[in-house]
C-alpha cells in the first residue's frame, strides 16, 4: 500500500530491477537476427530470382501467382534415406556452416536440421506478426465501433464476441480443415478468426475510458464527424499501449501455431517449421520406426529448444512491460 | 440467485444452435457425396459409388436425403438428425460416428479426469504457499516452474518425457495397454463394465492390469496437467497477493488471529473467485490439450481418433467430436457460473 504514494521509477528503472529481462531482449534480438539473416545462415539451393520469395512464403503468393519458381522455405532432402545423420563437426569449420554438410544433423527423411531451424524462424516470426496484426486490426475495428457508439451496436457486437469466446477454436479449427484442406494459410486464418475477439474486448474497454474525455466533447462540439472523432482522436490516445500489448502475444500465438504443425496439419512435412519439424522426429521417438530414441537425440532437442526459447523470450518480455504498463499489478510478481 | 441459473441456463440452447449453425455453414462447402456421409448409418461409398447406380438413382438418393432442398431446411434437417443421435458415418472408424465416439470416450474420460483433481488442488496449495512465502525459496522454484510450463508446448514436454522415461529408463510406455494386457481386456473372460481400465481391472480383480494402466497413464496425465497448472498457478499466487494486502486481511491480523486462521478463513476463500474463473479456460484447455497429448502418446482415445480424422477427411467424425466437445465445455461454464454466485455472492445483484 505504500508504494502507491511513492512516484512510478522509470521504465529504464524498473527494466534494470529485472534482470530476466535483459536475456529474454537478448534472445529476441538473436530470433530477430536469424530471421533477417536466413539467406545468409542457410543459403537456399537455387537462387531466387526475385527478393519476394525470400520475403514472403509461398502459401502467401500462391493466390496472386500461378506457380512459384523458387521455395526458399522448403527444406532441402538429402537423397531418399529416411533414417537421420547426426551432427557433423566438420560443417563448422566456417561460419555460417555449410548446410550440405548437416551442421546439426538432419531429421527423419534426411531433411537438414539446421536449414529448418534458420527457416522454421521466418516461418515462426512471420506467421506470429500476421496473425496478431490482422487479429489486432479486426479487433479494433470491432471494438472500436463497440465502444464509440455504444447502445445496440455495443450490444450486438459484445454478444457476438462472447459467442466466439465461448466456441472451442481448437475443434473448429479441425472442423474447418477437415473441409478445407491443410496448410499454414488455413490454420493462420482460422487463428485470426477465433484471434481477433480478446482484442476487440480489450479495445472496446480502453475506448470507453477515452470517449468522455474534455477533448472529445470539445471535438465533437467543433462539429467532427464519427469517422473523425474515432480515428484522429480517440483511437491515437489509446492505442499504442494496446499494440505493444498485443504485440506481445506472437509468443503465445507461434506456440499454438506449432500445435498444429505438430498434428499434421501444417503446410506439408518438407515446410520449415518448428512443429513440423518434431512431428518428423516423433517416429523415432517411439520406436515405431527403429532405432533408440537416444541415439537421435539431434531430431526432437533443436526444434523443441527453438520453440521454447522463442516463447520464452516472449514471455519474459510480454511480463516485464505487463508490469510497467499496469501500475496496478506493480509489486505483485 | 435461482432466477440468475435460469437465466443462464435458457441462454444455453442458443450458444449451441449458434455453434451447430457456423458448422453446418462451414459443411456446406463440401460436395454432395461427402455431405451424405452425415446421414447415413452405413457407408455411403458403398451405396452412392456401386457402378450399378446411374445418375438419376444418384439424383434420388441426394433427393431422399435432402441435399438439394434450401439452406435453412437443410440445416433443421441436420439437427433433427443430430437430436436422434445420427451423427453420420465415419470412414476412419468404419462406424457410425456416435457407436465410434461411446467406444472412445472411456480413454478421454479416464485422462482427463485423473488430471483435473491433482491439476487444481496442487495448483491452489502451490499458489497459496507461494503467495504467502513471497520471495522466498518456494516462491522462486513455482515462479519458474510456471514460466517454462507456459513457454513449453506440451507437445515438446511430451515427448521429452517420453525419450526420458520410456528411451532411457524404459519404465512408462506409450499406447493405452501393454500388448499382454490388450489380449486379457479384449477376451472374454475379462468383463468390460465401464470402459474405464483402472475401474475394470478392480473389478474383474486383475491387479497386473490395473498397474498395467496406471503405467500408461501416468505420462500423458502430466504432460496433460502441466500447461493448464502453470497457469492456474500463478492467477492463484497474485490474487492470494492482492487479498493479503486488503484492509479485512489487515484487520483480521490485528485482532491478533493466528497466521493459519488468517489465511485459510480470511485470504484464500476471496483469493479463489478470479481462480474459479480461470478454471473455465482450464477445462477448455484440457479438453483441447487431450487431442495433442493422446497423439504424441498413441493412446487410442476421441483426441486420437479426431486428429487421424481430420487428416483423413472424415469430415461426419470431426464435426460429431466438435459437437460433442462444445457441449461439455457449455455446461462446464454452466457449473463454474453457478459455483461462482455461490461463491461471490456480490453477482447475484449484477
Amino acid at each position: 500500500m505504500t508504494d502507491e504514494i511513492k512516484p512510478a521509477p522509470s521504465i529504464w528503472k524498473r527494466l534494470k530491477k529485472n534482470k530476466l529481462s535483459f536475456v529474454a531482449i537478448g534472445l529476441l534480438i538473436f530470433f530477430i537476427g536469424v530471421m533477417f539473416a536466413a539467406p545468409w545462415l542457410a543459403p537456399p539451393e537455387q537462387t531466387c530470382p526475385s527478393y519476394i520469395y525470400y520475403i514472403f512464403p509461398d502459401w502467401l503468393l500462391s493466390p496472386f501467382m500461378k506457380d512459384i519458381p523458387c521455395k526458399p522455405h522448403e527444406m532441402p532432402r538429402d537423397g531418399f534415406t529416411t533414417t537421420p545423420l547426426p551432427p557433423n563437426a566438420a560443417a563448422w569449420a566456417t561460419f555460417p556452416p555449410d548446410w550440405h554438410l548437416h551442421p546439426l544433423g538432419t531429421t527423419e527423411n534426411r531433411y537438414d536440421i539446421w536449414y529448418g531451424l534458420v527457416w522454421g524462424t521466418r516461418t515462426a516470426l512471420f506467421a506470429g506478426a500476421l496473425i496478431v496484426l490482422f487479429s489486432f486490426v479486426i479487433g479494433l475495428l470491432v471494438g472500436g465501433m463497440s465502444g464509440y457508439f455504444g447502445g445496440w451496436v455495443d450490444a450486438i457486437a459484445m454478444r457476438f464476441v462472447d459467442f466466439m469466446l465461448a466456441l472451442p477454436g481448437f475443434l473448429v479449427t479441425l472442423v474447418l480443415v477437415s473441409v478445407i484442406g491443410r496448410g499454414l494459410d488455413k490454420i493462420i486464418l482460422a487463428s485470426i478468426i477465433f484471434g481477433w475477439t480478446t482484442y476487440a474486448r480489450l479495445i472496446r474497454g480502453d475506448i470507453l475510458s477515452v470517449r468522455e474525455r474534455e477533448y472529445i466533447q470539445a471535438t465533437r462540439a467543433l462539429g467532427a464527424g464519427h469517422a473523425r472523432i474515432l480515428f484522429q482522436h480517440i483511437v491515437p490516445n489509446m492505442i499504442y499501449p494496446a499494440l505493444i500489448l498485443a504485440s506481445l502475444d506472437i509468443g503465445t500465438v507461434v506456440l499454438g501455431l506449432s500445435a498444429f504443425s505438430f498434428l499434421g496439419l501444417g503446410s506439408g512435412e518438407n515446410y520449415a517449421d518448428w512443429g513440423q519439424m518434431i512431428a518428423l522426429a516423433r517416429n523415432r521417438i517411439a520406436g515405431v520406426a527403429g532405432g533408440s530414441s537416444l541415439e537421435f537425440w539431434y531430431t526432437y532437442i533443436f526444434p523443441g529448444l527453438a520453440i521454447f526459447f522463442f516463447v520464452l523470450a516472449w514471455n519474459l518480455i510480454g511480463d516485464t512491460v505487463r508490469d510497467i504498463l499496469d501500475p496496478r499489478q506493480r509489486g505483485n510478481r | 440467485m435461482l432466477a440468475y441459473i435460469i437465466r443462464r441456463v435458457a441462454l444455453l440452447p442458443l450458444m449451441w444452435l449458434a455453434a451447430t449453425l457456423i458448422i453446418f455453414i462451414v459443411m456446406s462447402f463440401l460436395g454432395p457425396y461427402q455431405r451424405l456421409s452425415l446421414y447415413l448409418r452405413s457407408d455411403p461409398e458403398m451405396i452412392v459409388s456401386a457402378k450399378h447406380l446411374n445418375d438419376e438413382q444418384r439424383q434420388r438418393i441426394f433427393e431422399k436425403y435432402g441435399l438439394n432442398d434450401p439452406f435453412y431446411v437443410q440445416y433443421f434437417n441436420w439437427l433433427g438428425q443430430v437430436f436422434q443421435g445420427n451423427f453420420g458415418w465415419s470412414k476412419t472408424a468404419q462406424k457410425p460416428v456416435l457407436d465410434a465416439l461411446v467406444e472412445r470416450l472411456p480413454a478421454t474420460l479416464e485422462l482427463t479426469l485423473l488430471s483435473i483433481g491433482p491439476l487444481i488442488f496442487l495448483a491452489i496449495w502451490m499458489g497459496v504457499k507461494s503467495a504467502v512465502y513471497q520471495n522466498k525459496f518456494l516462491d522462486h522454484v513455482t515462479r519458474f516452474v510456471a514460466i517454462t510450463g507456459y513457454s513449453l508446448p506440451s507437445f515438446v514436454f511430451a515427448i521429452f518425457a517420453l525419450v526420458i522415461f520410456y528411451g532411457l529408463l524404459d519404465w512408462l510406455p506409450p499406447g493405452r495397454l501393454s500388448l499382454w494386457a490388450e489380449h486379457i481386456v479384449y477376451s472374454s473372460e475379462f468383463i468390460r463394465y465401464t470402459g474405464l481400465n483402472l475401474v475394470d481391472s478392480i473389478l474383474n480383480e486383475r491387479w497386473d492390469i490395473w498397474w498395467d494402466a496406471f503405467k500408461h497413464l501416468i505420462l500423458p496425465v502430466v504432460s496433460l496437467s502441466y500447461l493448464s497448472w502453470a497457469g492456474l498457478l500463478r492467477v492463484t499466487r497474485s490474487s492470494m497477493l492482492e487479498t493479503l494486502q486488503q484492509d479485512y486481511v489487515v484487520t483480521a491480523h490485528a485482532k491478533g488471529l493466528p497466521e493459519k486462521k488468517v489465511i485459510k478463513k480470511h485470504a484464500r476463500r476471496n483469493a479463489l473467485i478470479p481462480v474459479l474463473t480461470l478454471s473455465g479456460f482450464v477445462i477448455v484447455g484440457l479438453l483441447t490439450g487431450v487431442f495433442i497429448i493422446e497423439t504424441v502418446f498413441n493412446y487410442r482415445g476421441v483426441g486420437f481418433w479426431a486428429v487421424d480424422a481430420t487428416l483423413k477427411f472424415d469430415v461426419p467424425a470431426v464435426i460429431g467430436i466438435t459437437l460433442f466437445t462444445a457441449t461439455l465445455i457449455v455446461l462446464a461454464n454452466l457449473i463454474i457460473d453457478i459455483l461462482y454466485t455461490i461463491f461471490d455472492p456480490r453477482v447475484r445483484y449484477d
